[in-house]
């Protein structure tokens, strides 16, 4: 009894062991995830703004027939990691001139206008997401998540995770490029 | 050439210029001694060669030399600005003040390894000077297994993350340290915290030496508990430090996050808390041997896993270092070496240790042993949590979630208040068998105290979470509870209080140490609990000459200057802080801008005081529109008790430290019973 016992910690470090090595695979990357939703249309949904604030609302009208690609922004005033990505994102409507659309995500009005009225408001028009319905239909793993979406509507990139580092920035402003939202070769 | 004073100290008669070199040629030396004391000793120990136990002592010494001289060279270079060095270049800038050019060796990466070696070198030469008591062979096996750690670590540095590598052509000046790093918390967050995490390494030896000998005893846990207590402190006092760095400097308005890099420096303390309980009953009463054994190992390889998490880029935090899957690969093959081959060890090995003294199910050790399960169980719940994206990404085959802080409270806190109750009743049991209803009468008292405060917090605070009151109410037991048992050893108000002093300067010094921790354990959780129930937050736009009123004071704003620093400018509040219309304070919140970093940080104005922090920040305006023209976005909290968190985080580390300077671990070594004796359990 006390011998296999005695094993117990052995065999529980050995399936940690493997899931690290799996997790280590270098085309791995945590935040980049497979979407259905890319090449598709955008999915229906209609959210109202938030209340209090008065940055509109979004819904699917509002992603069709604009002059060039816009970014969807899905963030929360409790996900942490949104706060490190909001003054790349800032900077990429005030020094790129890209436009801004933001889903906000299972929160409460009151926080989430607290945190914009913090960290300054970037965003075009914001569709709070109380139920957290419309992230279900844009298949939502986590917040923060980031989709850029063609002038018809088509969903064009996604990136999971916050945007924060050379190499996140880089991957997006690629994804930008490809997209014809921002001018090719400034990738910096 | 003959260098001046400045670096000089360090590497005589070296010219300026090689003195990366010489750093990096030490770290060879330092590996070269690892490798032969990772042999040498064991093999003296085993076939009894002095003189080859004895070199593990020489060998310990030299290894420490040669890493603080590669140390020093990379503080030289970070120091000095030698912007041909890459690790320079991208962690520091000519216009940095010094304290943070100094605290940038260990800003990154490749720096925060050496600092790692540095540590782990410090503890093997510390056991070889101060550890005469000793055994020889034990001690020959432990700087052994130290040095086998050494290997992994210098290997590691110099193959994949080399802090010496050099630039060509060298830039003009470098990209600075992260501004959020330049901190004093946070230059002082690193060596406390790798003083921790590294210390248990010393354990870790001590525990895999016991099992190649195959003997553990109430000798050994004596010998292994100062170096616990000591990594003990030094990792709480880490972690308090990061916490409130993260309150004071982030301008976050909170100290814990759940994030994965504070959780995997949480998940040691826990199993090092644990391990130190449980050395105790192995010291006193022979017993719980392989469970401490057990949880020497876990707690490193707890460290070992921190180390691994931070620098592989296997989960996403908001602080990892650069990611690299070149590196991360190295440190899992280091894990599953000293992880793997020392549990395999414990699992051939423990099954032959002898069972020790036995009590019944109220004792002082079924506390105990109350105490281990509650902090494995809430390890598991921590690592759990921390790794459940990972292996749910795995079985899905690619899907991916992550866990916050709902799941962490919802887990954690119901899992540790049982504990809370538990560290009540335990100082009260005696060992081996314990009178639970004449304990539980002496805490009536206490009971109804415990019950009284929180019925009078109830009263005079507005409502709150059930929880919040149920966790309050364990404070004040915890609280008074401790204090009683204090006041009972003493006898104090029961005699003459010269009878108490005399009693009290008697008492051994783990003792009170333990009244100082768990004292300390208790002002802690009315800080958590104040802070996070009673907090009260106000976000608004504000034109200079606006009043706000929160938690009871009245704040003016004043308007705002551009004033500069060395190297960032920065908008500055100024806001009056009054009660009752006396004027108490002035804050002055900064929103800072580093040019060169290219990024912005929040400095924030506290007014702090024993009943709560009065916490002030400030930002630009969210947008430039007629009704905004002018206004700030001050954003200002308060919160109640918030300094309770570091006052007993203090507690926690004096306990420690009152305990570490007991007479019992210092002198009179204690000796090893003759093998055919300590077969037999005490009494």
């Amino acid at each position: 009894m006390g011998r296999i016992l005695a094993f117990i910690p052995l065999a529980i470090a050995a399936v940690f062991g493997g899931f690290f090595l799996w997790g280590l695979n270098p085309d791995r990357d945590p935040n980049n995830i497979p979407s259905v939703l890319i090449s598709q249309p955008a999915p229906q949904f209609d959210l109202a703004a938030i209340e209090g604030l008065e940055t509109p609302g979004l819904s699917r009208a509002d992603l069709v027939d604009n002059a060039g690609p816009v970014i969807v922004n899905v963030f929360a005033s409790w996900c942490v990691p949104c706060r490190a990505e909001h003054g790349i994102l800032t900077q990429m409507v005030e020094k790129d001139g890209l436009r801004l659309f933001g889903i906000n995500y299972k929160d409460k009005p009151e926080d989430a206008t607290k945190w914009l009225a913090e960290l300054g408001n970037p965003y075009e028009r914001i569709g709070s997401d109380l139920s957290g319905r419309a992230g279900i239909e844009w298949g939502l793993s986590g917040v923060p998540e980031t989709f850029i979406v063609g002038p018809d509507g088509t969903v064009l990139f996604r990136y999971v995770g916050p945007v924060v580092g050379d190499e996140a920035i880089a991957r997006f402003r690629e994804a930008l490029e490809q997209a014809g939202a921002l001018p090719r070769g400034q990738n910096g | 050439m003959v260098r001046t004073a400045q670096s000089g100290e360090f590497i005589e008669g070296v010219d300026d210029q090689m003195t990366p070199e010489v750093g990096h040629f030490a770290l060879a030396l330092a590996l070269a001694l690892a490798l032969v004391q990772s042999v040498l000793p064991i093999l003296g120990a085993k076939r009894r060669n002095i003189l080859w136990m004895q070199s593990a002592r020489w060998s310990a010494f030299g290894q420490v030399l040669f890493v603080t001289v590669a140390f020093l060279a990379l503080m030289q270079a970070f120091i000095t600005s030698d912007f041909t060095v890459k690790n320079v270049v991208e962690n520091s800038n000519s216009l940095k003040p010094m304290l943070y050019k100094v605290a940038g060796t260990w800003g990154s990466h490749e720096g925060s390894l050496l600092l790692w070696t540095l540590i782990l070198t410090v503890f093997g030469a510390a056991v070889a000077l101060f550890g005469s008591n000793i055994p020889q062979a034990l001690k020959a096996r432990t700087l052994s297994v130290q040095a086998w750690i050494s290997v992994g670590f210098l290997t590691f540095m110099l193959f994949t993350s080399n802090p010496f590598d050099r630039v060509f052509p060298p830039p003009s000046d470098g990209q600075d340290l992260n501004p959020l790093l330049q901190d004093v918390g946070l230059a002082m967050h690193p060596p406390l915290l790798y003083f921790g995490y590294v210390g248990f390494s010393i354990v870790f030896s001590f525990a895999v030496a016991a099992l190649i000998e195959g003997r553990v005893d109430a000798a050994w846990a004596r010998w292994v508990r100062p170096w616990t207590l000591a990594a003990w402190m030094s990792l709480t006092a880490g972690i308090a430090l990061g916490s409130w760095w993260a309150y004071y400097e982030l301008g976050w308005g909170g100290w814990w996050f759940w994030d994965p890099v504070e959780n995997v420096s949480f998940m040691p303390w826990l199993m090092g808390t644990a391990l130190l309980h449980s050395a105790i009953v192995t010291e006193k009463r022979d017993a719980f041997k392989s469970w401490t054994i057990l949880l020497a190992i876990l707690t490193f390889s707890l460290s070992l896993l921190g180390t691994f998490v931070v620098r592989s880029g296997l989960l996403t935090s908001v602080h990892a270092f650069a990611v690299d899957p070149e590196r991360g690969l190295y440190i899992l093959g280091l894990l599953a070496v000293s992880i793997g081959g020392s549990l395999a060890l414990f699992a051939w090995r423990a099954p032959m240790m002898e069972p020790g003294g036995l009590f019944k199910p109220i004792s002082r050790e079924a506390g105990l042993l109350v105490n281990n399960l509650i902090l494995t169980t809430a390890t598991g719940v921590v690592l759990f949590g921390t790794l459940y994206p990972l292996f749910y990404e795995a079985m899905t085959g690619g899907e991916k979630l992550s866990v916050g802080p709902p799941f962490f409270n919802a887990a954690f806190i119901p899992v540790m208040l049982p504990l809370v109750f538990a560290m009540g009743c335990g100082p009260f049991l005696s060992w081996k068998r314990a009178d639970l209803p004449g304990v539980l009468q002496r805490l009536r008292f206490v009971a109804l105290l415990a019950v009284l405060g929180t019925l009078a917090v109830w009263y005079l605070a507005e409502g709150g979470p059930v929880l919040g009151y149920l966790s309050l109410m364990l404070a004040f037991w915890l609280f008074m509870a401790t204090v009683r048992e204090w006041t009972m050893r003493i006898k104090l108000f029961e005699g003459p209080v010269s009878t108490s002093w005399r009693r009290a300067s008697n008492l051994p010094r783990s003792a009170h140490g333990m009244t100082l921790a768990h004292a300390g354990l208790a002002v802690a959780m009315f800080g958590f609990i104040g802070s996070t129930v009673w907090k009260s937050e106000e976000i608004m736009f504000v034109q200079p000459g606006a009043d706000i009123s929160i938690g009871g004071f009245d704040v003016r704003f004043n308007g705002v200057e551009r004033v500069r620093g060395p190297n960032y400018f920065a908008d500055r509040g100024e806001l009056t802080v009054s009660r009752d219309g006396k004027y108490l304070t002035d804050l002055f919140p900064e929103r800072r801008t580093y040019p060169v970093a290219q990024s912005t940080t929040t400095e924030s104005a506290i007014r702090s005081t024993l009943a709560g922090d009065l916490y002030a920040s400030i930002a630009n305006p969210a947008s430039e529109d007629a009704s905004t023209q002018g206004a700030w976005t001050l954003r200002i909290l308060y919160e109640p008790l918030v300094n309770f968190i570091w006052i007993g985080s203090a507690m926690l580390v004096l306990g420690g430290g009152l305990s570490l300077s007991d007479r019992r671990l210092r002198v009179g070594a204690p000796r090893r019973k003759a093998a055919v004796t300590a077969r037999v359990p005490a009494e």
